[in-house]
């Protein structure tokens, strides 16, 4: 009855998981430009990852690949961020974004105003 | 993050006092964690993996040593628990957002890079706040001034101005339940006094 349940559950959390993957993938296709690429590119598919992972949990079910699958959500979550840093920061510093699509660029004012945060 | 050259701990205060068994503790954790890793990644808990663990553990811990991380305060269960119920929720709804957004036929979304400053311009606090925005989606990370302790962010889906006041005020409210969660009560006390309570939903 339990192993039922939690058979459906995994079942449900990989479809959302790939939806999600499959929203990020066109969002990678449709998006203007390079920064709003790297939203769709890392973000969608950080929980879409974790779903897959949670699904695949739910249906194995052994301490030994639960442990595994911890740890793949453990780095996921660690390194995503990393990697969106990195490309959106050579993104910006090598001008691939389209200024038309900016309401603000308080990054471009740091050199000559500074720290205009609140 | 980025490619300054590691600094003084600003505020940290208590370090000097922790002094040497401060950090033998944490590379005690930090071995005690690679030792948990390696018996994660070969599957099983044996003496054979937990001698592997620590050998391997304690040769990274030697060849590629990392700058001190001020850890000054304890770890509070209950507001971890805020905090981990609270990214989850913004987790799926932005989630949802984004891949609302990238479906939807015909819109192009827009966006703004804004600065924040955080409050307490710590290492730790910088980096875990920085890597909780930058998991939720429509935010992204592009730049940190450590020095300073700002960081940098594209917001997706702009509409109007209000929109980058409300992203920037959500920054501050995950920077505050961070703090909430491994802060010293000196951190805290700085966080009350530089800032009123405010609601954080979009």
């Amino acid at each position: 009855m339990i192993a039922t349940i939690a058979d459906w559950l995994g079942a449900g959390c990989l479809v959302a998981g790939a939806l999600l993957g499959l929203a990020a993938a066109i969002g990678v296709l449709r998006f203007p430009d390079a920064l709003s690429r790297m939203h769709a590119a890392t973000k969608p598919q950080v929980l879409g990852v974790l779903l897959l992972l949670l699904g695949i949990a739910l249906r194995l079910r052994s301490p030994a690949d639960l442990g595994m699958i911890a740890l793949v959500a453990v780095f996921q979550l660690a390194t995503a961020p990393v990697a969106a840093q990195m490309i959106g920061r050579a993104a910006y510093r090598s001008g691939r974004l389209d200024r038309s699509l900016l309401d603000a660029d308080e990054l471009a004012e740091r050199g000559s105003g500074g720290g205009s945060a609140g | 993050m980025t490619g300054s050259p590691p600094t003084a701990v600003t505020s940290g205060g208590s370090e000097a006092s922790r002094g040497r068994f401060g950090r033998w503790r944490d590379q005690a954790v930090a071995l005690g964690w690679l030792v948990v890793v390696w018996n994660l990644l070969w599957g099983d808990i044996n003496w054979a993996n937990l001698v592997g663990g620590l050998l391997v553990g304690g040769a990274v811990l030697v060849f590629f040593p990392l700058p001190a991380v001020s850890f000054g305060g304890r770890l509070r269960p209950w507001a971890l628990l805020v905090f981990a119920s609270r990214f989850a929720a913004e987790l799926v709804s932005a989630s949802l957002h984004i891949a609302r957004i990238a479906v939807q036929p015909g819109y192009r979304p827009r966006g703004a890079i804004i600065a924040v400053r955080l409050r307490v311009s710590t290492d730790l606090n910088l980096a875990l706040t920085a890597e909780a925005v930058s998991l939720v989606p429509g935010t992204l990370i592009l730049e940190v001034d450590r020095d300073s302790g700002t960081l940098y962010l594209h917001v997706l889906d702009t509409h109007a101005p209000t929109d980058l006041d409300v992203a920037r005020e959500r920054t501050l409210a995950v920077e505050r339940r961070i703090l909430r969660t491994v802060g010293s009560t000196a951190e805290l006390r700085q966080l009350d006094v530089s800032a009123p309570e405010k609601g954080t939903r979009p």
